[in-house]
């Protein structure tokens, strides 16, 4: 009899993952596939994660001559090398002790680095000042939203933290805070509005959950996943007045700030918006702010990096923020470097210039095409519909599923989406997110796809579906 | 006063009152006030500030690159083949990392390190790791699906101390660890708000353990708590002892009696110096003590890319090992670590490379072996280099540095400054540790921040200088303690 049973009962309720499920069946699928096993379709395309590299699209050169260059010091000699790509390599690497990528650095990061990163936030919001002060990085936005939750996140009843979370919303971040012992206070957006948040709505979910917790955050994504709505400039202020009344901490999640698709859309941070609106907002309304390298045009999930900068937090618990940021030693150097460059890419007149930005438009191009194919499919297929991708990753339709296949699934102890989806995996190896995962209002369905995949794969995995769903709808009627 | 509707915010969200009160009690040594003050120091060097020295020497941390060890060569070209694939065109590169680098991008998404990884880690990994695990242990039995990659080895130990970590009042779980500790167990069960349980390893003997010890330990704990785990760090960290197998035989018998769970943190595993020691996992020992012991005690074993031979901190590579995990555990385990989503995946290729190196035979096995070689013997020599002249200071006692990475001297100190630091609310040997840095340049850790028997003060210090500074560290680091000593007298 196992000592472990007594597990902490808070973990017990981290949802499991119906996707972890679908994630096991295409791997098996794949290896059936490699065994031999004859099936309508000879590989299995995963558009379930938001992945970048995995969905097919390239690293930027730049970034992977810089770190190989890093990594092996001996490059620095080599002809194959552009001038910039050595430069900027020898003197990351003076920045680090010993002049190697393996040892620690300090606890915020690199010092240059952090300070590339408050420069870089500085130019994007138009001036606004940013200080390394007010900036960690960490492995990952994921890794940052764990650390930060923690400091408020209590466990206890009446007491209990309620973070304020869009529906839907990114998975990870919820079994984040039920870890932690956190509860989630449900907020839903507007999706016949193209998802748009609604200050209403966010005043509806805070009454109920005033009555059984203690509600401290507000946890917003922008632009969204998995919805890729973009937030008007209006939408910000109204949430940050409204944060601000009601006195909770504002938890920006912009990592894909660098993915706004609508030309007449347009990425402002929470952090710009709040400035700009002046005291008593500026100087109160406390913020994090997160950003990422697993995203836009970098896509370098694997190697963990991301930042967090605070805004207005209180100058009790400012130490103790840094020993707790501390208590990871420090983030991934690999990772760090990756952010400088984000930070501080090759400009106009550098060796790398040209391919770098050509490596950026390409992947920029590939994603307006494939939202313009997503939106145009989806269009015209019955019984699915999609609101416009302005942004993010990922398009999220939803499913019309006739009565009976809710009946259908309800016997099968499944939710519908993860049924559709099961069913799509099965009949066309295409795997997608179920809706569930990522939560939704009752009696709808969704499907989650990656768009961040070169435009064959695209249309490859628009084929598939768009096959399954008719045949689907059709065996329905 | 209202403007816009909205009331002046007297107060934020996020105070020292509303903070989450665990965080709060988190102090970590080794990243503590001294290292900030070394740092400030080095700052004002910078700046041109006149001090009787002309650089801080950190010999705080375990971090062997940022005190002039070199990467191994095989490593660093794997890892730039697996981050540039162009380069596996370029003839510089020897063909056996080039080998080795196709597999671990095929054992990538989209073939790139950038994509993420599953959240246990890359199968191919595991499946080194478990027979690297094999090979090391004589043939006891690895599964890879009982190997999870991990964010150094800290993540690991953080992770299955949440697992463990339960209860209220009486029931609260306690996590039994050795005194002196490496902070970071102390820090994570202050922060998961478990109790913790100390147990005293015996100065006297070398830090040797003492299982008549931990049964007191144990039975005190059980007053007020539940103790249901014990942490062991072999080598050890301050420490630097390494354990016979009859006390590691003797540590399992012990968790099998009192139903403990066995956390071996096994990080220092390649670094064992002195004559008559020698690293034994407990894995293997757990096995060859048969099966009344090898199906029932649960272990959980953690190994680190940061120390032994690479020293590669910065990648932040790790694994752990679980042993006898009950089915529906592991699924809560596996729920728990994929909240992280994975760890970097550099890292995982790192450790993917240390478990499976060139061997005889393969055209970098020479180099490899050389600079593997120079490493470890190079510690050898300084590990008996700092534990011969710290015992030539009057007031210093330095037992034998038998492995890891560290000497954690006893130091005498005087009434007057254990008096003044009393006064000053400050541990005495932080008083020391603080004076030595703002004297000589040199940063410490105070043996406070590790754990010692009342009444004793120590420092931590690495063996990992070069030689040449190692040697100028010591002296003047004997010099300090007799000026020390004559001033407080």
């Amino acid at each position: 009899m196992s000592l472990l049973r007594d597990v902490s009962p808070r973990l017990w309720s981290i949802r499991s993952s119906e996707q972890v499920a679908l994630a096991k069946r295409a791997a098996q699928i794949t290896t059936e596939l490699q065994q031999g096993v004859k099936k309508p379709y000879k590989n299995v395309i995963d558009v379930s994660w938001g992945d970048p590299h995995r969905g097919g699209l390239k690293p930027l050169t730049f970034v992977r001559q810089v770190v190989a260059t890093c990594l092996y010091p001996s490059l620095l000699n080599s002809e194959a090398l552009p001038v910039d790509v050595q430069q900027r390599a020898k003197s990351l690497l003076g920045q680090c002790d010993g002049g190697s990528v393996g040892s620690y650095t300090t606890t915020r990061g690199i010092p240059k680095i952090v300070q590339s990163v408050s420069e870089f936030i500085s130019q994007r919001d138009g001036g606004v000042q940013s200080s390394p002060e007010n900036i960690f990085i960490t492995s990952g936005s994921q890794r940052s939203l764990m650390m930060v939750l923690k400091l408020f996140v209590q466990s206890e009843g009446f007491t209990q933290t309620g973070v304020l979370t869009p529906v839907p919303s990114y998975p990870y971040f919820n079994m984040a805070l039920s870890a932690l012992g956190g509860t989630m206070v449900p907020y839903h957006l507007c999706e016949e509005q193209g998802w748009k948040l609604k200050v209403e709505e966010l005043r509806r979910a805070l009454h109920v959950a005033r009555g059984h917790c203690n509600p401290m955050a507000l946890y917003v994504i922008n632009p969204g996943n998995p919805t890729g709505h973009v937030q008007s400039r209006k939408s910000i202020e109204d949430v940050i007045r409204f944060a601000a009344e009601e006195k909770l901490f504002l938890l920006a999640d912009e990592v894909y700030q660098d993915s706004v698709h609508d030309p007449s859309c347009e990425f402002v941070s929470y952090k710009k918006v709040l400035f700009e609106m002046g005291p008593p907002y500026s100087n109160s309304v406390e913020l994090a702010s997160l950003n990422s390298i697993s995203k836009g045009y970098f896509g370098e999930s694997g190697f963990r990096g991301g930042y967090v900068e605070f805004v207005n937090l209180d100058p009790t618990v400012v130490g103790y923020v840094y020993t707790w940021f501390s208590l990871d030693t420090c983030s991934a150097v690999l990772g760090q470097i990756t952010l400088d460059i984000m930070a501080h890419p090759p400009e106009a007149g550098d060796p790398s210039y040209p391919t770098f930005s050509e490596e950026i438009r390409s992947i920029k191009d590939t994603l307006a095409s494939n939202v313009h194919r997503v939106q145009d499919v989806l269009g015209d297929l019955p019984g699915i519909s999609c609101q416009p991708i302005k942004g993010g990753m990922f398009a999220f339709p939803q499913l019309h599923l006739p009565p009976c296949v809710v009946q259908q699934a309800k016997e099968a102890g499944m939710k519908p989406d993860v049924l559709y989806s099961s069913l799509l995996l099965e009949e066309t190896g295409l795997s997608v997110g179920a809706g569930c995962e990522h939560g939704q209002r009752e009696g709808t369905h969704h499907i989650r796809l990656c768009i961040a995949t070169p435009e064959d794969n695209m249309e490859d995995v628009l084929n598939r579906l768009s096959t399954f769903h008719l045949r689907f709808m059709s065996r329905l009627s | 006063m209202s403007e816009n509707g909205v009331t002046a915010r007297r107060s934020k969200v996020l105070t020292i009152d509303t903070m989450n009160a665990t965080v709060k009690k988190v102090e970590y040594a080794v990243r503590g006030p001294i290292v900030q003050r070394a740092v400030q120091i080095e700052k004002e060097l910078k700046e041109g500030a006149k001090k009787p020295f002309t650089e801080v020497i950190k010999a705080n941390i375990g971090d062997a690159h940022a005190m002039g060890q070199q990467p191994i060569t095989f490593f660093r070209q794997v890892l730039a083949l697996c981050s540039y694939p162009e380069l596996l065109k370029d003839g510089n590169f020897p063909e056996d990392a080039k080998h080795r680098a196709r597999r671990i991008l095929q054992g990538c998404g989209g073939e790139s390190i950038g994509a993420y990884s599953g959240s246990q880690g890359i199968e191919c990994i595991r499946q080194d790791v478990a027979r690297y695990i094999e090979r090391r242990d004589g043939g006891v039995p690895c599964d890879p699906d009982n190997v999870f990659l991990s964010t150094g080895a800290s993540d690991g130990i953080v992770t299955m101390l949440k697992l463990l970590v339960a209860g209220e009042g009486r029931s609260r779980t306690g996590i039994m660890i050795s005194i002196p500790q490496y902070p970071l167990y102390s820090a994570a069960l202050a922060e998961l708000g478990a109790v913790q349980v100390n147990y005293y390893l015996d100065e006297e003997k070398c830090w040797g353990l003492d299982i008549s010890e931990l049964q007191r330990s144990l039975e005190a704990a059980r007053q007020h708590c539940n103790p249901r785990a014990l942490c062991i760090i072999n080598p050890g960290n301050p420490t630097g002892q390494v354990q016979s197998r009859q006390c590691i035989e003797d540590v399992i018998r012990f968790a099998a009696k009192e139903d403990l769970f066995l956390m071996a943190d096994e990080v220092y595993q390649d670094n064992v110096y002195a004559d008559g020691c020698q690293f034994h996992s407990f894995k293997k020992v757990l096995f060859e003590m048969g099966p009344e012991y090898s199906n029932t005690v649960e272990l959980a074993s953690f190994h680190s890319t940061s120390k032994c031979y690479m020293g590669e901190c910065g990648f932040r590579g790790g694994y752990m090992e679980v042993i006898n995990l009950d089915p529906e555990v592991k699924e809560q385990l596996s729920k728990l670590v994929s909240v992280r989503l994975c760890p970097p995946v550099p890292g995982q290729a790192l450790m993917g490379l240390v478990v499976n190196p060139p061997q005889p035979g393969e055209p970098s096995y020479t180099t490899f072996m050389k600079e593997r070689t120079g490493v470890l013997s190079t510690l050898a020599e300084k590990a008996k280099l700092t534990e011969q002249i710290l015992n030539t200071v009057p007031g210093i006692a330095c037992n034998p540095v038998q492995g890891a990475m560290y000497s954690f001297p006893r130091i005498t100190l005087p009434e007057r400054a254990v008096k003044e630091a009393k006064e000053k609310g400050q541990a005495p040997d932080m008083l020391y540790c603080m004076k030595l840095l703002e004297e000589t340049g040199i940063c410490l850790v105070p043996g406070s921040g590790f754990g010692q028997r009342d009444g004793t003060y120590h420092f931590r210090m690495t063996i990992l200088p070069p030689v040449d500074k190692l040697q100028i560290l010591l002296s003047k680091l004997k010099e300090f303690h007799q000026r020390f000593t004559q001033q407080y007298s």
